[in-house]
């Protein structure tokens, strides 16, 4: 299955080819800032784990997908690598080149060392209109790099390197387009012209955020391909932030797909799209729009979407949408709440109001952690049992109960306690890491 | 097909007004859509296709100006009185925005937003009878009624974009507009919401027009296509057919250069959608047409229509009795000004 147009300067294998990137253990924690008291009384309440442990290497010439929903945190390890983000923990060490004192640590950088080290890393982001200055003409913005750098202040050799630029990213005539402005001009062209202003400097690396997830289906083709091109002619390494799995596998050499904060799958492009190995991977491949109807029609979607990064599921975060979660993955009370709740989406109104009296306000399950208790509102009645055993047999293959590891009733209601969880780590498959109980021989044996 | 379209459009035009003169943004446009049917509308940006779907409505802005027959219902659309057009918006027809974080109060709870929409249509309604309705179409939309009382800000985006959907059908209009519904949504999201624009037909027996630019979202949810280029629809017919024969060049264009997981190589349409004040003569796509002829920048092309009402528009296809002769010799296509390149 070819995953990408073949279109390399550099004839070596990746494996073979110098480190440009190494990230390790990579952490972005944001503290939570709580209410009042807790402040008052110095109290921490917590952080949000944006970006927790993420770790990958990036070679000369390579170009990397970070894939994920919004709420992934791939954005924000994007961010972290520009110094954009505040690190809270781990190395990332960058090859500078010779004149810029090559291999240096950006998490060790000050703000002052790191500003030198930045026109080697470059930034390109979603929306080519609100990173144009809409007050700058095209010729203005896509110098303004060599003025914020005093690289020179040769007038002509300005002049020349930007046309020099405009003429690479396909804004060809180029005097038709110096004296423009963002706002005369299509997103395909704007895009373009970020590019420009992006290669201005002559960058090692250059961080791509969804470049082309906010332009047509038709212009996507057209910067993706502008992309390669410039990755051959200038030597460029990519890293490739998206949502979308369809884009990335013509584009990237490594897949890394990231939930919550984590990487769960990570390897060569070609194998994590042959043989996705993470159900959420599954997920993310089956939920691309296919132009055939024929192939169309009704995918086993997993439910609900991104949980909240402060308070993350326990165990594996992609148990509770998870197809195939069993055991080990980390049911919780709240897995209860969210089970009863998907079930009166499906229910009458009547059967709703008699359920919701017998367990009364299910928000009140949230805090139990492994414990749950469905309260009965009639002691003794036996009936919170009653509709436990009801949702059970509506659909016997929940993952839901596999958690479960016992299930007591008494007079006041009935106790569920849930299996220990488990934290899933990258386990190596191959040449394919993946963080997930379903490959882990301590759970599942592998098939023969 | 017998059933009696819910909407019927013929030769409708839209212009805007600009200081380089008028923009034909919708340039004679004919479509029906019947109940339970949904209908996508394809095309690139710049093509008419949120215009064409706005004007559908009679939401036009100031200084635009619209012709031609929009009949629902057996009333007229087209030159309808402003307040006689607000009674029947929300009511009968309604819309689904792109965005659905902007388009939701962040003071007022979703059962707030639902009564207001309500009270607003039907005066007298109970608040009983109020949040009977809004529950109903929430769990439809596969949103628990446990958070019927909470703010917009409790939910995530795909879960918004549920609400604003639940809030058009509430009313159970009998047409929807939906302008590029999860164009700002994940994968995962954006095809749950599919699977739900998908299931409108079976539950509300709403007739749909599905605007956006992305073919596969086509391909999953609509019954039958309209692909529109530069202010006029070059092609409808049964998604299944259009995706696996497109007719037009347009059409095989646009879907070739749609990236899925099927895409083998990167392919594109060299240049960008026409300046509409000014669009090319004869057929608009003849600069941009890999397969372009002697006749195509001469005369206009032709609707050609097949026997189940599909339609086309291409000298390709005829007829070929108008077509001068000499007229299929290929025309030698100028280099394209890559300044035009979108």
């Amino acid at each position: 299955m070819p995953t990408k147009l073949e279109i390399s300067d550099d004839a070596r294998p990746l494996g073979e080819r110098p480190v440009l990137l190494d990230v390790q253990d990579l952490r972005v924690h944001f503290a939570l800032r709580g209410g009042f008291f807790d402040r008052l009384l110095g109290r921490s309440s917590g952080s949000v784990k944006a970006v927790d442990g993420v770790s990958f290497v990036l070679r000369k010439g390579e170009v990397i997908g970070l894939v994920g929903e919004s709420g992934s945190g791939k954005t924000t390890t994007a961010r972290a690598l520009l110094g954009l983000a505040p690190i809270s923990g781990g190395s990332v060490r960058f090859d500078a080149g010779p004149e810029l004192g090559g291999e240096v640590d950006l998490t060790k950088l000050r703000e002052r060392e790191f500003r030198a080290l930045r026109r080697k890393i470059q930034l390109v982001f979603q929306d080519p209109h609100a990173s144009l200055n809409p007050a700058m003409d095209i010729e203005t913005a896509v110098a303004h790099p060599l003025k914020i750098h005093k690289v020179t202040n040769n007038r002509d050799e300005i002049a020349a390197r930007v046309r020099d630029a405009l003429e690479r990213v396909g804004l060809a005539p180029v005097d038709r387009y110096l004296h423009k402005y963002p706002a005369d001009l299509s997103g395909g062209q704007k895009q373009r012209a970020v590019l420009a202003r992006a290669i201005m400097l002559d960058p090692a690396l250059l961080v791509a955020d969804e470049p082309v997830s906010m332009l047509d289906m038709s212009v996507r083709a057209k910067i993706l391909g502008l992309m390669l091109e410039l990755k051959r002619d200038l030597g460029l390494t990519y890293l490739y932030v998206t949502h979308d799995l369809a884009t990335a596998k013509f584009f990237c050499d490594t897949i890394a797909i990231m939930y919550l904060g984590r990487i769960v799958e990570i390897g060569p492009a070609e194998q994590i799209y042959a043989d996705p190995k993470h159900p959420y991977t599954r997920s993310l491949l089956a939920a691309i729009p296919e132009p055939d109807p024929r192939r169309a029609g009704p995918r086993n979607l997993p439910r609900g979407e991104v949980p909240d990064a402060a308070w993350p599921p326990l165990g594996c975060s992609f148990h509770p949408r998870c197809p195939a979660a069993f055991g080990p993955c980390g049911w919780e009370a709240r897995d209860l709440t969210a089970l009863l709740e998907q079930r009166w989406t499906g229910v009458s109104e009547q059967q709703y109001e008699q359920e919701r009296g017998i367990v009364g306000e299910p928000t009140a399950l949230d805090d139990a952690g492994l414990v749950a208790r469905l309260p009965d509102v009639r002691a003794g009645s036996g009936a919170a049992a009653a509709l436990l055993d009801d949702v059970r047999a509506d659909d016997p293959e929940e993952p839901f109960w596999k958690g479960v590891s016992s299930m007591e009733t008494a007079s006041e209601g009935v106790r569920i306690a849930f299996n220990e969880p488990v934290d899933p780590t990258l386990l190596t498959h191959g040449q394919v890491k993946v963080a997930c109980h379903l490959h882990d021989p301590r759970f599942v044996q592998p098939e023969a | 097909m017998n059933i009696e379209p819910v909407i019927s459009v013929r030769d409708l035009r839209v212009w805007y007004g600009t200081e380089r003169g008028p923009v034909r943004a919708v340039d004679g446009v004919s479509f029906d859509v019947r109940p339970g049917e949904t209908l996508g509308l394809v095309g690139e940006s710049g093509c008419g296709k949120s215009t064409l779907g706005r004007g559908v409505l009679g939401l036009l802005p100031t200084g635009s100006a619209a012709d031609g027959s929009v009949r629902f219902k057996d009333r007229e659309l087209v030159g309808m009185r402003q307040q006689e057009m607000r009674t029947m918006l929300g009511a009968e027809m309604g819309l689904i925005f792109q965005e659905p974080m902007t388009r939701l109060n962040p003071l007022m709870r979703i059962s707030e937003h639902f009564a207001e929409t309500l009270r607003a249509h039907e005066p007298g309604i109970s608040g009983k009878e109020i949040d009977v309705r809004s529950i109903d179409t929430l769990r439809r939309m596969g949103i628990p009624p446990t958070r019927y009382r909470h703010y917009p800000h409790e939910f995530s985006g795909g879960m918004r974009q549920r609400i604003m959907i639940a809030l058009a059908l509430v009313l159970r209009p009998a047409f929807v507009v939906a302008d590029e519904p999860t164009t700002a949504l994940d994968v995962l999201v954006e095809a749950q919401i599919l699977s739900i624009l998908h299931d409108l037909k079976r539950n509300f027996d709403t007739a749909l027009l599905l605007i956006t630019h992305n073919l596969g979202i086509v391909a999953e949810a609509c019954e039958r296509v309209a692909v529109m280029y530069a202010g006029r629809i070059v092609e409808v017919g049964g998604a299944r057919r259009v995706f696996s024969e497109p007719a037009h060049p347009y059409t095989r264009e646009l879907l070739r250069s749609t990236i899925s997981l099927s895409t083998t190589a990167l392919h594109y349409i060299p240049g960008a959608p026409p300046d509409l004040v000014e669009p090319p003569s004869g057929c608009r796509f003849h600069p941009r047409c890999p397969d372009a002829m002697q006749v195509c920048p001469r005369i206009d092309p032709v609707e050609v229509r097949t026997s189940t009402g599909e339609r086309v528009e291409c000298w390709l296809h005829g007829p070929a009795e108008l077509i001068p002769p000499g007229g299929t010799a290929p025309l030698q296509r100028q280099e394209l000004a890559s300044a035009d390149e979108a």
